[in-house]
């Protein structure tokens, strides 16, 4: 529910979360065969004879999932990769780590565009990946892909080094907390264990 | 010796990678401040190698080299460090230049490692993007820019640490016509010593006074950019020609 809340206060069309929610379908067709395999207590639904533990693990998973799904939904939308990446460098993630991953994000274009280049060329000499038999073809490209990208790696970090590099890339400048930014981004933790608190009191 | 007056001064300059293959025989060479050079050769003339030896990427087993009068010595971390800030080095592939997510950014990683923060850092990135004509690209990531916009930030980056040399690696390949021609007009109008390593011969014209032919590893011809395109002989020894059709 305060997901759903939070989905409506970010304004992301209905459509969007509902596309990107497919990829939970395979873990729901697996919670869904728990409750036929598994020990203990059992009890009869109609003709289905289900197992107690296995019911209640199968819809434990589906409820964290789709919680978990949504909220990373929520996120991606909401968030450029830039902004997560400062997020993580602000929250102590090393910095190594940091750099690889916004050097991945700089370059993933860079090396698709050169894989597609390469597909072009394959196709226009007459290949199609039909079978195994051509298997032997894709993995000389892949392979190729991995050296040529080695030496653009190679070449970036000699412009870095060129331009000076001694370790840490340059920070963005922080754009300060307001104590309003700070109650928005709190109110839904604390809810969230508020609702967790009274019903660990009720029941 | 080395003076002032001079950006660049090279002394016997040798150099032979790991593998044996030498690819510079002792090159001597000196360039004035402000000069524009055109640097020309065959390709594996050692070029790239020469350089790579500007900065102390490379560092040779033999011979010096001066940039505005101080010794490039790879020993010497701290000055390393301010050679660098003094030698712009624009690599051919703008993609290798421009790591950074944002064009902003990229242009702040040169002066950032020189020491700049803040206001001033903000400064010098606006100033050198202005001087390409790329201000309004600021917040873009590289990635969405055409390739002659992204060759204009490469310029850029190097600019941003005020170098006493820009050296540019092809700088007219892969431009469109109009490109070439803002680029051009973008070159020109700096104050600064230049050299630029390529093949385009009536590029090297329009932009350079100076021509030198590095062929062999060796400096084979050094003398005024018209008289030596127009030495077909010459040209045509060291593996390079006009384009057809076109006269000096």
């Amino acid at each position: 529910m305060i997901i759903i809340s939070v989905t409506q206060v970010a304004k992301l069309p209905f459509s969007t979360v509902a596309k990107r929610s497919l990829i939970e379908i395979p873990f729901i067709l697996f919670a869904i065969l728990m409750p036929f395999f598994g020990t203990g207590e059992r009890f009869e639904v109609g003709s289905l004879n289900l197992y107690r533990d296995g019911l209640l693990a199968g819809a434990s998973i589906v409820a964290k999932g789709t919680l978990g799904i949504l909220v990373a939904i929520n996120l991606s939308a909401t968030t450029t990769a830039r902004e997560i990446l400062r997020g993580l460098e602000i929250l102590k993630m090393p910095t190594p780590m940091v750099q690889i991953a916004s050097f991945m994000l700089r370059y993933i274009n860079v090396v698709n565009d050169e894989m597609q280049r390469m597909a072009v060329a394959r196709s226009a000499r007459g290949f199609e990946a039909t079978g195994v038999r051509q298997w032997p073809v894709l993995a000389t490209a892949a392979g190729a892909l991995f050296i040529r990208s080695y030496e653009r790696g190679e070449r970036v970090h000699l412009a870095m080094i060129a331009r000076g590099y001694q370790g840490d890339l340059p920070k963005e400048e922080r754009v300060a907390n307001h104590a309003k930014d700070w109650i928005t981004a709190l109110s839904i933790p604390a809810l969230a264990l508020a609702i967790s608190l009274l019903s660990n009191w009720l029941g | 010796m080395s003076n002032s007056e001079n950006s660049l001064v090279i002394e016997e300059l040798a150099f032979a990678y790991p593998d044996g293959n030498q690819a510079l025989f002792g090159v001597n060479l000196t360039i004035k401040r402000g000069e524009r050079v055109a640097l020309l050769g065959p390709n594996g003339a050692g070029k790239t190698t020469l350089v790579l030896h500007l900065n102390g990427i490379l560092s040779s087993g033999h011979g010096r080299v001066f940039v505005a009068g101080k010794l490039v010595d790879n020993e010497d971390k701290e000055s390393l460090k301010q050679i660098r800030s003094k030698v712009g080095i624009v690599f051919q592939d703008p993609d290798d230049q421009l790591f950074m997510p944002t064009v902003g950014q990229d242009v702040a990683f040169g002066p950032y490692n020189m020491g700049l923060r803040n206001g001033d850092l903000t400064k010098v990135v606006e100033d050198s993007l202005s001087l390409v004509g790329m201000l309004e690209y600021k917040d873009r990531p590289p990635h969405h820019l055409s390739f002659g916009q992204r060759r204009r930030v490469a310029v850029a980056t190097v600019l941003a640490m005020k170098p006493e040399i820009l050296v540019l690696d092809e700088p007219s390949s892969n431009l469109d016509p109009a490109s070439r021609r803002e680029l051009v007009d973008i070159l020109r109008s700096l104050d600064i010593t230049m050299i630029m390593v390529t093949h385009d011969l009536p590029y090297a014209n329009e932009l350079c006074e100076r021509a030198l032919i590095l062929s062999g590893g060796v400096i084979a011809a050094d003398g005024k950019t018209t008289e030596l395109l127009k030495d077909k002989e010459l040209l045509k020894k060291h593996r390079l020609e006009l384009p057809v059709g076109f006269t000096l």
